[in-house]
């Protein structure tokens, strides 16, 4: 092998320095749809569209619950003692401070909807139960008031609100 | 594996691993150190694309397993989810569709390659024979894979292959039942066709790692078919070979594209968009081409049981290669006889090919009956005698010579 | 040698290929080409055309072929017939779809764009029965799901043109091709004849004629229009990433094209220390 000049090693190099770089650009191309394919399919997605829910038929302290994006959401009618007690507490003592007002629609403080998903680990608390009136999960303990709100247990958060608005008095879109 | 001793680890993590598990040393000795003849054509370049073409099947093939739902009343209907609603479904499924032909593609060159330059004759009979069960896997692969879409082509295939075992006497019918799991193909046959299609290819690549052991262990042959014998012979595997694989990798990924992009559906069978119907057969059942030869040489044989072993004997005769051809030399390049019998035999298999594609009637039986007693005289017949009868011409003293000429 | 072997061999397919060519020229006609706009490497679909299409379809094709993986979203998805989400949402809502109540009751409801298209027959038996025996296809697949022989030496010819439409071909020529039977022919009771479908006895009766459709658009309400129209339509419903995929399939092509040259200069460049 001759000695190799240095104008002739540059090129060489930049040769071989762009072939990598193509490579891997192609390398990193075929990546995109080995990852994406694992998200939701358009059937999937299509399926996740807002429903609407008529709520005549809820009586005054009965919790119902629909599904929406596989997530089960409740829907609680509340009672005049639930919502006074949910709008009496101070707001100091709750581990996740947010009045009633910020978890209803205003004009609705009746209707309660929230995700049915307990913010510890997933699991779907129970209704009615638990010491504050409002959910208890089996789970691992976590107690929630008649706002949805974490007052005890391991739960880092309240029930979070899913989106949704009034279409009418008795009717609600959610998505 | 040669050159083990070479391997210097350069960083302390390597040095620290090579004392407990000398993975560094095995990769570089087998792909790095590994000495390569220096006169190997862009033909053994298609080892390394098989290599490619294997992974390329498994990881599209686990991707689109994350969709599919082996169950006859939904798995037409899950492919059709994956072409689709599956983000970039369509690409993967048609790669892997047409990523299968491409690998039969690629084995059957590497196998007349194999053929043509003599490399299953000593030492190499092993890597050769470890090769034919590589292509049988393939073959029962392919088929499996070819019945999950559970389209018309995919069931009536799955019902004419697996009736190739009731050809065997008395235990024929309880043999296919056993395979069915009902008495008729079904959904139990789509579940476990399914479970068998995700577990072969890695078989497939447990007998590649054993191949290409066989390989570094007797060595490449070369297209002069002599072995090489000094360092001026051989060049190392990296940058070399790896190289030269890399660029004809690249090149087969623009034919493969070609198909996957442009005509993904051109080596399928319109027939396999219809939904499978039991009750309708297809008016021309025909295999994927790649069993096209073979399907012929069963047709050809008016009697099922002679047809059924007529077929696998076709493949099995290939693992007889190594003692049926009694010739000393090895490469074609100095066999002028075995030459033109060669392109004769290679000339026979693409008829056999055609005629499989063709209605079994009239001229085509004929053509079939000839072609197939010619496709087993070529082992049987030609191949020993022309070892004794043929006049061969000199053999180089060394590859450097017959690469650089006397003067090297 | 070897070139004579390859002579003899291509002769020999050739001279194989004729007669059955010729045989089957006389019993089914190769349908002729038709220029499509999604053909080719840069092929696309005409959204007019998938709209017309749809238009057929809806008004009559639907009376009697479902096409059950189709959604009423599809209509939005991009390469398609580019309807807009509002547009979707109405044409669905002119569907009735059939669902249980909360009390698991059956009901009928209005489309929602997630919904597929509903079928016309509650299932294939009910299919067949009102049809005469057969049931009529999905059309979900079909333009996929037919073909005819190309035959020696075309089907080599087609991996370098890239003609992957014989399925749409065939259909515009069956749709066409509803004429008087021959003398000597017997056709079934209950069959229609058809000079391109093999075996030429149909039981779909002539399933479209002229000024049967409106277009909006000022499309000609021929049948050769409406063929074509129905045509397209089936094959983006079909197919109905194809114009993603040949989009992609552009952008791989030059991407691979210039890697390749770059290995092979690299290969070259590596090489050229061992000779």
């Amino acid at each position: 092998m001759t000695t190799v000049s240095s104008a002739e090693h540059t090129r060489r190099d930049f040769l071989y320095i762009a072939t990598g770089a193509i490579g891997a650009v192609g390398a990193a191309a075929v990546v995109v749809p080995l990852i994406a394919q694992m998200n939701p399919d358009a059937s999937t997605i299509a399926a996740g569209a807002p429903i609407e829910v008529d709520l005549a038929p809820v009586a005054e302290g009965q919790i119902i619950k629909v599904f929406w994006r596989s997530k089960p959401i409740f829907i609680s009618h509340r009672s005049k003692k639930e919502i006074e007690a949910a709008q009496k507490v101070d707001l100091g003592s709750l581990p996740d401070p947010q009045p009633d007002s910020a978890r209803v629609k205003p004009g609705h403080d009746q209707w309660l909807v929230v995700v049915g998903i307990c913010t510890h680990l997933g699991c779907i608390p129970l209704a009615h139960q638990g010491q504050y009136e409002g959910w208890f999960c089996p789970c691992h303990g976590s107690v929630y008031d008649t706002s949805g709100r974490i007052r005890q247990g391991p739960a880092p958060a309240n029930l979070p609100l899913p989106p949704y608005a009034f279409v009418s008095d008795t009717k609600i879109r959610i998505g | 594996m040669s050159g083990h001793s070479t391997y210097q680890p350069q960083s302390g993590f390597m040095k620290w691993m090579e004392r407990r598990l000398p993975i560094g040393g095995l990769v570089h000795s087998s792909f790095v150190a590994y000495p390569t003849p220096r006169n190997l054509n862009y033909w053994w370049t298609f080892g390394g694309i098989l290599s490619f073409m294997l992974g390329v099947q498994i990881i599209t093939g686990v991707v689109l397993a994350m969709h599919y739902t082996p169950h006859a009343d939904l798995a037409f209907k899950s492919v059709e989810t994956i072409m689709r609603d599956v983000n970039y479904g369509w690409l993967l499924r048609y790669l892997h569709a047409t990523g299968a032909s491409m690998f039969f593609i690629a084995v059957y060159i590497h196998i007349f390659r194999g053929m043509y330059y003599g490399s299953y004759k000593e030492p190499r009979e092993v890597l050769w024979i470890l090769g034919v069960i590589i292509y049988l896997l393939m073959m029962a692969t392919g088929f499996l894979g070819y019945t999950l879409p559970w389209g018309q082509m995919s069931f009536w295939g799955a019902t004419v292959i697996t009736n190739f075992f009731s050809a065997f006497p008395g235990i024929g019918e309880p043999l296919v039942t056993w395979l069915w799991g009902g008495y008729g193909v079904g959904s139990p046959t789509l579940n476990r066709f399914f479970s068998l299609h995700y577990l072969l290819p890695f078989v497939i690549a447990g007998v590649v790692i054993l191949h290409v052991w066989a390989l570094h262990v007797a060595g490449q042959n070369n297209p002069t078919g002599i072995d090489p014998k000094s360092d001026k012979d051989t060049v190392p595997f990296t940058p070399y070979a790896t190289v030269k694989d890399g660029f004809m990798i690249v090149c087969f990924c623009i034919l493969f594209a070609w198909f996957a992009f442009y005509l993904p559906n051109y080596l399928g069978h319109a027939d396999n968009y219809v939904p499978a119907n039991p009750a309708v057969t297809p008016a021309h059942i025909v295999p994927e081409w790649y069993y096209l030869p073979f399907y012929a040489i069963l047709r050809a044989i008016p009697n099922k049981l002679l047809g059924v072993l007529a077929l696998f004997g076709s493949i099995g005769i290939l693992a007889f290669l190594p003692w049926l051809d009694t010739s000393k030399v090895k490469s074609a390049r100095y066999r002028p006889l075995y030459r033109q019998f060669f392109w004769l035999f290679f000339a026979v298999c693409i008829g056999l090919g055609w005629l499989g594609a063709k209605p079994a009637e009239g001229i085509y039986v004929v053509l079939a009956r000839i072609l197939t007693v010619y496709y087993f005289a070529h082992f049987i017949i030609i191949l020993p005698l022309l070892g004794i009868f043929e006049k061969t011409k000199p053999l180089p003293n060394s590859i450097s010579e017959s690469v650089l000429g006397s003067k090297a | 040698m070897k070139r004579i072997i390859l002579a003899l061999t291509l002769a020999g397919f050739a001279a194989a290929a004729t007669p059955v060519l010729a045989e089957e020229g006389h019993d089914t006609p190769q349908p002729p080409r038709v220029k499509w706009s999604f053909s080719g490497p840069f092929g696309k679909f005409d959204q007019a055309q998938l709209q017309r299409g749809f238009k057929i379809y809806r008004e009559v094709c639907a009376n009697c072929h479902s096409m059950q993986m189709v959604a009423f979203r599809n209509l939005a998805d991009a390469g398609g017939p580019g309807f807009s989400e509002a547009q979707v949402a109405a044409v669905a809502s002119e569907y009735k779809i059939k669902d249980l109540d909360d009390k698991g009751e059956a009901v009928e409801r209005a489309g929602r764009p997630a919904d597929y298209f509903p079928s016309p027959f509650a299932n294939e038996l009910v299919a067949k029965a009102a049809n005469g025996g057969v049931a009529p296809p999905d059309f979900s697949t079909l333009a996929k799901a037919r073909t005819y022989e190309r035959g020696f030496p075309w089907f080599i010819f087609d991996i370098f043109t890239q003609y992957q439409e014989q399925g749409p071909d065939y259909i515009v020529a069956l749709l066409q091709g509803y004429v008087d039977a021959p003398k000597d022919f017997q056709v079934p009771p209950g069959g229609n004849y058809n000079k391109y479908f093999p075996g030429h006895s149909i039981a779909m009766p002539p399933p479209l004629q002229a000024g049967q459709v409106t277009f909006d658009d000022g499309s000609p309400q021929t049948l050769d229009q409406y063929t074509r129209d129905i045509t397209s339509f089936m094959m983006w419903a079909s197919e109905p990433h194809l114009v993603a995929r040949k989009r992609l399939g552009l952008q791989v092509m030059v991407f691979l094209i210039v890697f390749a040259g770059l290995m092979y200069f690299t290969k070259k460049k590596v090489w050229s220390a061992a000779h």
